[in-house]
């Protein structure tokens, strides 16, 4: 867990959260405190248990093939906080992906 | 009038309204006059369609009546959809937002003639159980004015019980219905996961959250899920059984029903007052004929931590779309694309969703997902499990909502983990998916309501509000609205 | 030297349904930018994704046509990062349950048969795409090709040239033309591909390995992987290292190039998608589907060679695409020879698709016609200088052969009578020539025949008018 503080600069990085100092050491210490807490799970063997990733079984759920028209990309745009010509805009991307 | 009003649940108003005794017009301005009175104070309402409201009210004294919820104002939890309102989820990042579609509930509720009024304070991003990590203002608990009214759909809750509106949308993720409705003496129910569309309603914790009621009655809230439930083919997660006619056929029965009462749920942390109301129900629940059993839930002490480390993992993705791209709030002047990201998801987001972003990034990063993320999946089914086994020998389930009553504002906020406890009672039944509902059944020694918590089986709908409303019938709640003057 | 280069492919192939994976919005291409985008694909808080059953559909046929082994339980993940091109931040992918695994692709590489396996073939939904600006410091967002359905193909690093690479993807490409569940038109991205690259160790270990991207056609994943062959023998000679890392292709240095991407290494912090639930393909379901799947390129190759005796050669042409094989069988009619009908389109049907750059999907000629071309031939009704003309006229404004022969009177005049007034006038006016065959300068009487050819307006038989000639001057 001491590893954690040099973690948090790599964490805010990866969620693009631009941190302040005074909030990486807080979250920091926070992160320490809430994760020991969560340590408890530890003390469960789940060797031989499977996964819950929904709550109830539910499967195959499908969409036909049909196309639907969206609103008006108007509507949409107007939110953004810049656009032109029909475009969402945003700083220049230099490097692909 | 307008305090009698405010006094009566949504079907009484409803039958009001069908007698023609009253207009939907003149419910509408009790209902205005009352916010005007009270929400000064309470805070309830992050914004309130004062002209809207009285114009559609008109619109519907206008038209045939198309159900009970004809005319009958309703307040909205600010993290569900509607077209072209502003919606924030009581954050910064989205100030200024207007979704361009309805959430399925809505279309629901509007097409059976109800009016949402307005839309109610919450945690940002449903994340806190006090309502006070919203970004714009604090709500206060009707029942004390220096007490939190829990969260996150706190400004639902304290609506309903300050009587401004019989009713509220709400949304529950690990008991953000039923922890403010037992803080605010109100009846709120979260169904069982699926029964209810999430189309429409701002993710938090996508595997865990559903929409749910918030209202007075264990009758209104019948009615309600009645009208909100059922499959919606836009949401894959939704159940396609059908919708039982949950009002028709709501009896107050608790008779040849086997209630299990689960230990871990009365541990230290529980308050004495809170036991001894509780207590007092299962009195009540065996003088009705209800069979009374002690069962186990043995892996309830891993429920907090598992609901964490799921929860916080599934936000930090779905809250990265807040990334001033499209909507929302950008930061000023961005040197570059990276420095667009970090900025408007610095300024735009809170400590505590700051904090959830964290820990949710770091249960799923490379290294730690099998330690945390993986093995909390595995708890989860072992919690699942828990419940699949004692609903073998119980119906249903009851316990306190909540291990105490309504905290004081800024008690906990500093304190995370602390606060994190307060859905100690609650987040193991969103881990289940089962419906679990939260009904005044008394107060404590400082006259603060005490809600208990019925959880039953998935789809067992039905049964959970039967002897919820047996409860209702027998407690000695009869201060149905909060204490509070203009 | 010898197979030391390591080549693994990913392909990108877009499945072409009418409305995108998880929403209702059209796939179509080139339309307005943000016309075919709606609040789910824009990835607009509270929407939620719904599995496009035909796009499962079609990469189930994929997965069978690459001999895959089809899971019986598959889910979707979120694969998390940052870009303006993906709107929710997180791609709807599958991680650790994808639709197939395990299979085999047997293509032909310079006459020589090669294999490659498959890895695995998996669904995902595509990202938007980015416009950069010419005059400002800003880049545009198009999310119309967001949400479109694609299925990610990944090869085993079994590749061992760029050439067999290029071989490998130009059967895929026919491979997923065949089951009709791509356009595969590289031009507008619906076939994309990025490759894997390293040099074998001397002791037979692999190699560090390198990621290729932005290679645009057959001919750029060619010369990409050659250029890269080269780098990087030049930097071990030299005793240097490889470095691990994403290279893009530029078409007009004809290099590769290191992306030096600032970011941090990526860290997609996968997880299962909780909007979306599991789906179980069941082998009943895994069958109906599979009685879908057409004859497959080499199939259909073999049998041509078997059933219509066919030439390899010309059997390869006919099954290069799905649709010229389907015009070919259904031109072949009980009394004409397939080889005379197949000769017709690999000659003048071809040579006028490629005059036009069209397809065959874009011709006026119908297959019945083209029958009727084959027939007039056989019947030595026409002459082949005919034939080709004809084919020419109804690949541009279609119609009935016979008629067009009929009317404008073009059937091969091979009647000796007919021509016998011909041949006597071409023998008088022609004194010199018919001396010099006389003399047994025998390449004159060519001559001879072009004359009676003019004066027929190409009608005649030129077999039949070159015995003539002889007879009337030896």
């Amino acid at each position: 867990m001491a590893a954690l503080k040099q973690e948090i600069s790599q964490l805010a990085t990866l969620g693009r959260l631009n941190l302040t100092d005074e909030e990486e050491k807080k979250f920091a210490g926070d992160l320490q405190e809430i994760l020991e807490f969560a340590e408890k799970i530890n003390e469960v063997d789940t060797e031989n248990i499977q996964p819950t990733y929904h709550a109830l079984p539910l499967e195959n759920v499908f969409r036909d093939d049909v196309c639907q028209p969206g609103p008006p990309i108007e509507t949409v745009l107007k939110q953004a906080p810049a656009s032109i010509d029909g475009y969402f805009s945003v700083p220049r991307v230099i490097d692909r992906e | 009038m307008n305090n009698q009003l405010s006094q009566l649940s949504l079907l009484e108003l409803s039958q009001l309204l069908e007698a023609q005794e009253i207009t939907a017009v003149e419910l509408m301005e009790t209902t205005v006059e009352r916010y005007r009175q009270l929400d000064s104070d309470i805070k309830s309402f992050l914004y309130f369609d004062l002209d809207e409201s009285l114009e559609t009210a008109k619109k519907q004294d206008s038209l045939e009546r198309k159900s009970a919820l004809h005319g009958i104002p309703l307040a909205i939890k600010d993290n569900i959809s509607r077209l072209g309102k502003p919606l924030t989820c009581s954050s910064k990042i989205l100030a200024g937002h207007r979704p361009p579609y309805s959430a399925t509930v809505v279309e629901k509720l509007e097409q059976a003639g109800g009016i949402f009024v307005g839309n109610t304070n919450m945690d940002e991003f449903a994340m806190g159980s006090s309502t006070e990590t919203s970004a714009y203002q604090t709500t206060r608990n009707p029942w004390d004015l220096e007490r939190v009214p829990g969260g996150s759909s706190g400004g639902s809750a304290a609506a309903v019980a300050a009587g401004i509106v019989p009713a509220a949308l709400g949304s529950d993720t690990g008991g953000s219905i039923r922890q403010p409705a037992a803080f605010c003496g109100v009846v709120g129910f979260k169904p069982t996961y699926g029964r209810v569309s999430r189309y429409g309603l701002f993710p938090f914790a996508s595997s865990l959250d559903q929409i749910g009621p918030i209202a007075r009655t264990v009758s209104d809230v019948a009615f309600l899920t009645e009208l909100l439930a059922g499959s919606d083919s836009r949401d894959s997660t939704s159940l396609d059984s059908p919708v039982p006619r949950y009002l028709e056929q709501l009896q107050p029965r608790a008779e040849g029903l086997t209630f299990g009462i689960p230990e871990e749920y009365f541990g230290e942390g529980v308050d004495s007052d809170v036991r001894q109301i509780i207590q007092q129900t299962i009195e009540t629940l065996k003088q009705q004929g209800a069979e009374i059993k002690t069962v186990n839930l043995p892996h309830t002490k891993y429920a907090i931590s598992t609901y964490y480390i799921l929860a916080t993992a599934e936000a930090s993705s779905n809250l990265a779309r807040y990334d001033g791209v499209q909507y929302g709030y950008r930061a000023d002047e961005p040197d570059d694309l990276i420095d667009m990201y970090s900025r408007t998801r610095a300024e735009g987001f809170g400590p505590e969703v700051k904090r959830r972003i964290m820990l949710g990034t770091f249960v799923l990063s490379s290294g730690y997902y099998e330690a945390y993320y993986g093995k909390a999946q595995k708890l989860r089914t072992l919690i699942k499990q828990d419940f699949d086994r004692v609903y073998e020998e119980c119906d249903l389930l009851l316990t306190p909502t909540t291990p105490s009553t309504a905290f004081k504002l800024g008690e906990k906020i500093d304190d995370p983990v602390q606060m994190y406890l307060s859905d100690i009672l609650t987040a193991s039944t969103n881990l289940a998916g089962l419906p679990a509902i939260s009904i005044p059944v008394g107060q404590d020694s400082k006259q603060l309501p005490v809600g208990a918590q019925l959880i039953g089986p998935a789809l067992s709908e039905q049964t959970v509000l039967n002897a919820a409303f047996m409860l209702e019938k027998q407690s000695q709640w009869d201060a149905k609205i909060a204490p509070v003057q203009a | 030297m010898v197979d030391d280069v390591v080549i693994g492919l990913e392909v990108h192939v877009q499945l072409q349904t009418q409305s995108k994976l998880f929403c209702g919005c059209s796939t179509k291409f080139g339309d307005n930018p943000n016309a075919n985008t709606c609040p789910v694909c824009l990835g607009w808080p509270g929407t939620l994704p719904v599995l496009n059953k035909k796009a499962l559909e079609y990469g189930i046929l994929a997965s069978l046509a690459l001999n895959c082994k089809i899971n019986q339980k598959i889910k979707f993940d979120r694969k998390n990062y940052y870009y303006p091109d993906l709107p929710k931040a997180y791609q709807i992918s599958q991680y650790d349950l994808p639709l197939a695994e395990h299979g085999t692709v047997k293509f032909n590489h310079d006459g020589e048969s090669c294999a490659v396996g498959i890895e695995r073939l998996h669904l995902e939904e595509d990202a938007g795409k980015l416009v950069h600006s010419s005059v400002s410091r800003e880049s545009y967002v198009d999310y119309n090709r967001s949400g479109t359905p694609l299925a990610e193909i990944v090869t085993k690093p079994e590749l061992t040239s760029p050439e067999r690479a290029e071989s490998f993807l130009r059967t895929l490409k026919k491979q997923m033309e065949y089951l009709d569940v791509s356009d595969c038109n590289m031009d507008e991205g619906s076939l994309r591909c990025d490759a894997n690259i390293s040099i074998r160790r001397d002791d037979g270990s692999l190699g560090t390995k390198a990621e290729i991207k932005n290679m645009n056609s057959f001919k750029a994943v060619r010369k990409a992987l050659s250029y890269e062959v080269l780098r990087q023998r030049k930097l071990l000679s030299r005793g240097q290292r490889v470095v691990q890392e994403t290279r893009l292709w530029d078409e007009t240095t004809e290099q590769t190039k290191s992306m030096r991407s600032k970011e941090e290494a990526h860290d997609y912090r996968y997880f299962p998608e909780p909007d979306l639930v599991p789906v179980r393909i069941d082998k009943k379901w895994q069958q109906e589907i599979g009685f879908k799947l057409p004859e497959l390129p080499d199939k259909k190759f073999n049998r041509f060679l078997d059933e219509y005796q066919l030439t390899e050669e010309a059997a390869r042409t006919l099954t290069d695409s799905r649709p010229l094989a389907d015009f070919f069988e259904q031109a072949i009619k009980p009394d004409v020879s397939a080889k005379t009908v197949g000769n017709l389109i690999i000659s003048d049907v071809k040579r006028e698709l490629n005059e036009r750059g069209w397809d065959i999907g874009q011709v006026a000629l119908t297959p019945a016609a083209l029958t009727s071309v084959a027939s007039l031939l056989e019947e030595n009704l026409i002459s082949s200088n005919v034939g080709s003309e004809l084919i020419a006229e109804l690949v541009e404004s279609g119609g009935d052969p016979r008629e067009i022969v009929e009317q404008r009177g073009l059937k091969q005049i091979s009647s000796e009578d007919q021509l016998s007034s011909v041949i006597l006038q071409v023998v008088s006016e022609n004194p010199d020539a018919v001396a010099d065959i006389r003399g047994g300068k025998n390449q004159a009487i060519g001559f001879l025949v072009g004359q009676v050819m003019q004066k027929t307006g190409g009608q005649a038989d030129p077999g039949t008018a070159q015995k003539l000639l002889r007879e009337e001057i030896l």
